[in-house]
């Protein structure tokens, strides 16, 4: 069975521990979560918690199974199969060192990477994309030097209803 | 109405109709006992934690109903924590009301405390810790909802000293909470598509399981499986299911099953799953478990479907719901059974029946342990509730006690826990003072809960301890001999208390008999007895359980003891 990456959308009730008992029920069960987001609904006492995780058609079935016996587990959708974009963001900064000082400015302009703190030594960059796009990015930040990098979980959102 | 939490705690427990609590105090339920004190609420005192889960496990198997605990904090709360993973595999309507140091100490590693919602999450169906006093109302509410709602199982309240002190305004007309019960619709779709598969089926078989006793469902299970004529196998939480003595039932499946009831789940050609998850001692190997049936699956629970085996028409809903439908549904469709192709089925297994049944050999000076059963069910002539400890007493009581009604066997099944039957007797006893209740233990079970005989005697609660001593963790054991070349590794437990001083000594009586001819009368003294009782039979040491299904192998693959192989 081929095994893929799946995306999956829980909307869950916004209680102490819910995190806890999710993640407690895949890891306790002996599955990986590979990233995760979570926060609050329009509506405080409703969350939303997109992860992703990395399992053959039965073991996302089972997972998902495993997802809804939970009490306070609303819904759980996998968006793989279904129209969705997916957005990660990463915070990277960049130390201006005089050997990769011009490089890096060069890379900027050509990649249009957004400069959120803009310091003598240093840049700091917010890039905002898909999977594929953010992997693009860090193959070309690489090369220059990473200080640091901070990179959130997908979030996803279902175009079908 | 202003009250307190420990006085709201109780209203909301009589609300719940609770009847009976099992429970032991400590530091942070203080408080709630002081309240007890003061109310009619009926209160077993235990003598470990764990006892208190079980006995409210075997209260809540026999009735139906939650069983309720009460326990302290720390040591109080981790004690119950095997108990409660019982009753989780099981699917036990449980609610387990901890202690909990004040709100303003969590997280200070304070005197007795733990964090046992942190600890049990994994092993409850839900657990709460309340913080405020305005939630404690609702919250107990909702516990026994969920506690007993959908697939059920154990729910654990953890209560902060300082909430339980505090008071709020309490109106029960005012507590709302969250439905957890799935909306069933019955799928005319599935009916028909069932309907088609058993008018093509030769050999229909039914498996039914533990979902048809806590779905209430074991009637119209009957009805359906003699009404068209279905054989019936079970696995171990099934029994009492579907009649035991009907001639219809095959006994359990599994690795010690009948040879009859895995014979014919490998031949037959349609297999209808009642509240059942196919737990691995109950399929063997997965590749050959029904491998010529096309699967019916009907369960509450979506997550059981296609968990362990592959089914061809999943049923998701309550089991008496289903059930109802289906019964609804054949009959006007005009289903008619064809009595001449059930025959050749029915005869096949007949034969099966006469070639291997379940036997044993008692001759000579030993006691065999089934034996023992055997007397026990024809003096109680199977009016009795029968709990087991694990191992191999509790495989002999599947296969030689029939049980024909449901709720009459309190066993634990999904974890195997030693220990479980003594207290769950207690708890089954105060359910049913009128009837006989017989935990069939081993040695080696029987001394994991042995203080609860104080329980017993203080409360002159009248089970009786059959005890099939056999001076060895008897089960392991047996792998031992057969799978380890008799390198009895830690088995042996000769060195073990005088059963009938020890119960003595705890004002139960205690009875021994050592010969096949003591048996039937040690039975008949101890069962006749308004007292607790501990029976002590010496049988036969090294006696095994057969069939059995060697692990990881086919289920229709079994040894058969002192017979040869039967492929």
């Amino acid at each position: 069975m081929e095994k893929k990456e799946h995306i999956i959308s829980i909307l869950v009730h916004n209680k102490p521990d819910v995190l806890a008992r999710i993640a407690g029920t895949l890891g306790g069960k002996g599955y990986n979560i590979e990233s995760l987001c979570v926060n609050s609904t329009t509506q405080y006492e409703i969350s939303k918690i997109v992860m992703t995780t990395v399992g053959t058609k039965e073991t996302i079935n089972r997972i998902e199974g495993q997802l809804r016996r939970l009490v306070d587990v609303i819904q759980v959708d996998n968006l793989t199969n279904v129209e969705s974009i997916h957005r990660e963001l990463i915070l990277v900064r960049l130390n201006l060192t005089p050997d990769k000082k011009e490089q890096i400015q060069e890379a900027i302009e050509t990649n249009k990477w957004k400069i959120i703190v803009n310091a003598d030594a240093y840049v700091v960059l917010e890039i905002i994309g898909d999977q594929s796009q953010i992997g693009f990015a860090l193959a070309r930040l690489e090369p220059m030097g990473i200080a640091d990098i901070t990179r959130t979980g997908i979030i996803a959102l279902n175009l079908e209803h | 109405m202003k009250l307190k939490g420990t006085e709201i705690l109780l209203k909301v427990l009589e609300e719940e109709k609770v009847e009976i609590i099992f429970g032991y105090p400590g530091g942070a339920v203080l408080d709630i006992y002081d309240q007890l004190y003061k109310s009619k609420m009926k209160h077993i005192l235990v003598r470990h934690e764990q006892g208190a889960v079980h006995a409210a496990d075997g209260y809540a198997r026999s009735t139906g109903k939650v069983g309720v605990c009460l326990v302290t904090s720390g040591p109080g709360a981790t004690n119950t924590v095997t108990g409660i993973a019982t009753a989780n595999m099981d699917s036990i309507p449980l609610v387990v009301f901890t202690g909990q140091v004040p709100t303003g100490l969590i997280g200070n590693d304070a005197f007795q405390e733990c964090d046992i919602t942190g600890i049990t999450r994994p092993c409850t169906k839900h657990n709460f810790l309340v913080r405020n006093i305005e939630d404690l109302a609702a919250t107990v509410k909702e516990a026994f909802h969920i506690a007993r709602s959908g697939r059920p199982g154990p729910v654990l309240v953890d209560l902060p000293k300082n909430v339980m002190a505090a008071s709020t305004e309490y109106d029960p007309a005012n507590i709302k909470i969250r439905n957890q019960e799935a909306a069933y619709r019955p799928a005319f779709k599935k009916m028909a598509d069932l309907q088609e598969m058993l008018t093509t089926a030769r050999k229909p078989l039914i498996m039914t399981g533990g979902g048809v006793i806590l779905g209430r469902a074991s009637d119209l299970l009957t009805e359906m499986a003699r009404k068209y004529q279905i054989p019936v196998t079970g696995t171990l939480m099934g029994l009492g299911s579907f009649p035991g003595t009907d001639p219809l039932w095959l006994g359990m499946l599994g690795m010690h099953g009948t040879y009859y009831a895995n014979m014919a789940i490998s031949h037959c050609d349609l297999l209808i799953a009642v509240g059942v998850r196919f737990d691995d001692r109950v399929t063997g190997t997965i590749e050959t478990f029904a491998a010529r049936a096309k699967i019916v699956h009907i369960d509450i629970d979506p997550s059981s479907i296609n968990k362990n085996v592959a089914v061809d028409l999943p049923i998701i809903g309550d089991t008496k719901a289903v059930l109802k439908d289906l019964m609804k549904y054949l009959d006007e469709h005009n289903f008619t059974l064809d009595t001449a192709g059930r025959k050749e089925w029915l005869d096949q297994i007949a034969d099966w029946k006469k070639q291997v049944p379940l036997t044993y050999c008692q001759n000579g000076t030993v006691i065999k342990p089934q034996y023992v059963i055997e007397t026990l069910y024809k003096l109680t002539q199977g009016d009795a509730i029968i709990t087991t400890e694990v191992g191999q007493n509790q495989m002999w009581t599947a296969q030689f006690f029939p049980f024909d009604k449901p709720n009459t066997l309190v066993s634990s099944g999904g974890l195997g826990t030693m220990g479980f039957g003594f207290p769950a007797a207690i708890g089954v006893k105060c359910a049913f003072p009128d009837k006989h209740v017989v935990d069939i233990a081993g040695d080696g079970s029987i001394q994991m809960n042995i203080q609860e005989l104080a329980t017993a005697a203080q409360y002159q609660i009248n089970v009786k301890i059959v005890l099939l001593n056999n001076g060895y963790l008897g089960m392991v054991r047996q792998w031992q001999e057969l799978f380890y070349e008799k390198r009895y590794s830690f088995t042996d437990m000769t060195y073990a208390p005088d059963f009938v001083k020890l119960a003595e000594a705890f004002g139960v009586v205690g009875l021994r008999a050592t010969k096949p001819e003591e048996v039937e009368p040690t039975l008949k003294e101890g069962l006749s007895l308004d007292k607790p009782v501990l029976m002590d039979f010496r049988v036969s040491r090294e006696e095994c359980v057969y069939p059995m299904v060697h692990p990881g192998d086919s289920i229709s693959n079994m040894s058969l003891g002192s017979r040869e192989m039967i492929n």
